[in-house]
């Protein structure tokens, strides 16, 4: 089934007699069982400005689409979209109703926030078939509850996203990353330190062996950034430009095509080490250790090692059919979360 | 402003209520002698006054959880209150209500720099946040101007933003986590010292609800190592929109000030008669702070400076010292209080996209003129959040309603260029009545069917939000 229109998109859930699994461009793991739902014809740009920063478009644009529109006023969405269709395995192209969806942030993240600080309002249609509008296209909304806060990351399960209003970044003119080999502890040590300077690192992830950081801005400024850093972290530092590198953070390109299940792990930055201690697989980390790639057999069981914060299994290998693709909550979230989902889709169209 | 009817059944039952709560608290954190209520009678919005039927001052999450269980079981309503300064209304009590004060939660549970976190029981102060953590070379980034007085429950409650969010954010994007109290009493922890939630957003949902889902009684807050220095630059036009132009071409370039502040000509006038910060009179001034090292610093401004110069400022003045900087922020820190001086104000917090800026100026300008009451417009010039502050006269009859009407037309106008009611005060009672401007039935049924989830009969923070039709069928006791 596909929709064109947000008008078909409501008359499909109120006709809608079994579950419905919405896709953007099927290239992320999004929640939901049934029929695909393809939302991809609810396309095109509606309104981009450049002085203000701000972009609004049909949830079925595609991402490569609006990267175009934006690089050619040297703008972009600042929170580093991940692709992961190479870990996934998947084909198709990415849409902004997806990333917003699931909330797919990259390692721009601990600097300017993730997907959901970037929603300045979508609309949505839920499991009624009613078209709800929440926020706005405006910087700063605090007209009524947040609702883009509940839709951005909501895997699909409280209504088809039908629009976005987006934040967006200027590029900045300069980047410099600095990369130094490290054993783990001291890598991991070095990304806290880094992220507790002053000088506003826009990324700080361990893979294979090193360290990395990144800083952006003027000229003058990122040159003079990497040299402090680099100073204050004291060790050898390699400067590179790092783009090629952050790609491969961002996408976990070194997982792709090896065996093994895989899992995003979101804990406080110290706890990263005792997350890994131990563990046989490959891990890499993100967010100044904050997010953890973890590619491992399926028999290890990886939320016992998160004592505060959240795992999710983001590639599953065989006989893992037990194992929640979502991290379990507390009674009570878990109360709050069912309770919301009966209020937005009471059918349980959305999965 | 209405307010529903005050239910009777309860104001009759304010004795046993007052004693079930002194069941459940120590003696001095319950307030009941209608001449101690009176303090409590308003929030900064002092246009309305109302006293509650009882205060209570809980020290513990576990206190706070026995007060909402109770009157949860009793049917009785309870309004949440920060420090009390709300410029919507956010706190304003009802006649048959127990307002809930969390000033007496104000301790630094843990303070973590490797991690970049802090936290804290919910009625400290937001300066003090950054006064915790200070001596570590760290801030906390949301400031509003009521900063010195203002609660993180109340901040939290409001999404509050402040001067320097333009690069920071405002708080829900700086806070990672929260004990909540629901209204059944029930203590629900969500999120925590890392980042994002596993499932459904529910920090962020309960981050500006304006204490209509729960109490908020702990908070983990994001922590920013401090930069190295800042200044600001201050440049005068002799017109709103080109200052407007200005505004859009330093974001348009890249450049991410921390602060992009606007004043116009009435409130530069007042702020120069008040605070004399030596501001040029001109129409439109702009004072534009950027941060960094020495050397950073330069290089941002000469940047800045090159496109302020393109519009043809009528005076450009950067800041060479920490005396100059202090003086250039002395009229914009002081226009409140300048204003204030002038008479009663009204002060509004619309948004609209920056490209609109200086047509807007121009339609309350002469909006201004035709209602006969004065406008000075003081904002957040980076985000499009205005603050125009509307002068009137409490003491002459029918000022206060001219003066209402007047800001609901401005706000009107705001949502009709594609802006917003509201950008960091929130909407409380005060810009309740005109959500529909901005919202749908559905689109307001919507948030409605969150609050049901959450404070399911109803009784928390009562009448705020909601137009009181829209809520009509829900809430009870009238």
């Amino acid at each position: 089934m596909q929709s064109g229109s947000e008008d078909e998109v409501c008359a499909a859930v109120r006709e809608a007699v079994e579950p419905l699994r919405l896709r953007g461009g099927g290239t992320r793991a999004l929640a939901g069982a049934g029929a695909v739902f393809d939302c991809s014809g609810l396309a095109g740009v509606r309104l981009y400005e450049p002085g203000a920063l701000t972009l609004v478009a049909g949830a079925g644009t595609g991402l490569a689409e609006v990267e175009a529109v934006l690089a050619a006023s040297r703008q972009r969405l600042a929170f580093e979209v991940p692709d992961l269709r190479g870990l996934l395995g998947r084909q198709g192209a990415s849409t902004l109703g997806g990333v917003v969806a699931a909330n797919a942030s990259g390692p721009r993240r601990v600097q300017v926030g993730a997907a959901r600080d970037h929603v300045l309002g979508l609309r949505f249609v839920d499991g009624r078939g009613v078209v709800v509008k929440a926020g706005g296209r405006v910087m700063k909304n605090v007209t009524g509850l947040d609702l883009c806060k509940l839709l951005a990351g909501s895997g699909g399960r409280l209504g088809v996203i039908t629009e976005v209003a987006l934040k967006l970044q200027a590029v900045p003119e300069a980047v410099v990353t600095l990369v130094g080999r490290r054993g783990l502890a001291q890598g991991l040590a070095a990304l806290r330190a880094a992220l507790g300077s002053p000088y506003d690192v826009s990324g700080a992830a361990y893979a294979q062996g090193a360290a990395l950081i990144r800083v952006e801005g003027m000229a003058g400024s990122v040159a003079y950034r990497a040299g402090a850093l680099a100073a204050h972290l004291g060790g050898d530092w390699a400067q590179v430009d790092g783009a090629e590198l952050w790609r491969g953070v961002r996408d976990v390109t070194d997982f792709a095509g090896k065996p093994g299940a895989v899992w995003r792990v979101s804990v406080k930055p110290t706890d990263a080490m005792a997350v890994v201690d131990g563990l046989e697989g490959e891990a890499v980390f993100d967010w100044g250790g904050g997010l953890i790639w973890l590619l491992v057999d399926g028999s290890v069981d990886v939320r016992a090692r998160v004592a505060q914060g959240h795992a999710t299994l983001m590639r599953a290998m065989p006989g893992m059919d037990l194992v929640p693709v979502l991290p379990p909550e507390s009674p009570g979230v878990a109360a709050l979360t069912r309770g919301l989902k009966a209020q937005f889709d009471p059918r349980g169209i959305f999965g | 402003m209405d307010m529903p009817r005050p239910d009777a059944a309860v104001l009759a039952a304010k004795a046993a209520v007052v004693a079930r709560l002194l069941q459940v608290l120590p003696g001095d954190a319950v307030i009941s002698e209608p001449s101690e209520l009176r303090a409590y009678e308003c929030d900064a919005l002092t246009a309305y006054r109302c006293a509650p039927m009882a205060v209570v001052l809980p020290r513990t999450t576990a206190e706070v959880s026995a007060v909402l269980a109770l009157c949860s079981a009793m049917g009785v309503k309870v309004v949440p209150r920060g420090a009390g300064t709300s410029l919507a209304g956010g706190s304003f009590p009802t006649a048959d209500c127990v307002v809930l004060g969390v000033a007496r939660l104000n301790g630094v549970i843990e303070t973590d720099y490797p991690n970049r976190f802090i936290k804290v029981q919910s009625g400290r102060t937001n300066l003090s946040v950054t006064g915790a953590v200070e001596a570590a070379g760290f801030f906390y980034a949301p400031d509003p101007s009521s900063q010195l007085a203002c609660a993180i429950a109340g901040n939290i409650a409001m999404n509050s933003g402040g001067a320097h969010c333009l690069k920071y954010g405002v708080t829900t994007n700086n806070l990672l986590g929260v004990t909540l109290v629901l209204m059944s009493g029930e203590v629900v922890e969500i999120g925590g010292p890392w980042l994002d939630a596993g499932g459904l957003d529910l920090l962020g949902v309960i981050c500006g609800s304006e204490g209509q889902l729960g109490v908020v009684t702990e908070a983990t807050l994001r922590i920013l190592p401090k930069p190295e220095g800042a200044r600001p630059v201050l440049m005068g036009f002799d017109r709103n929109e080109v200052a407007g132009d200005c505004v859009a071409d330093i974001i348009k370039a890249g450049i991410l000030p921390v602060a992009i502040e606007f004043m116009d000509r009435p409130c530069i006038r007042a702020t120069e008669d008040f605070a004399h910060a030596g501001y040029p009179d001109c129409e439109a001034l702009l004072i534009v702070e950027v941060e960094g090292s020495a050397a950073e610093i330069d290089e941002q401004l000469a940047r800045i400076k090159a496109i302020a110069l393109a519009h043809a400022p009528v005076a450009y003045r950067e800041s060479g010292s920490a005396e100059e900087s202090a003086k250039i922020w002395l009229g914009r820190k002081s226009a409140f209080g300048a204003m204030g001086s002038l008479g009663d104000y009204m002060c509004l917090d619309g948004v609209i996209p920056v490209s609109s800026l200086g047509a807007v100026l121009r339609r309350i300008g002469e909006m201004s003129t035709q209602v006969g009451l004065d406008v000075a417009n003081v904002f957040h010039a980076g985000d499009g959040n205005l603050h125009p502050l509307i002068l009137y006269d409490a003491n002459k009859p029918g000022d206060l309603e001219r003066c209402e009407a007047f800001g609901a037309d401005i706000l009107r106008l705001c949502v009709e260029v594609g802006g917003c009611l509201t950008g960091e005060h929130g909407v409380g009672i005060e810009k309740r009545d005109l959500m529909a401007v901005q919202y749908s039935d559905d689109d307001l049924e919507a948030q409605m069917r969150v609050k049901d989830v959450f404070d399911p009969g109803w009784l928390l923070n009562p009448a705020k939000v909601f137009p009181l039709g829209s809520s009509a069928g829900r809430r009870v006791g009238g």
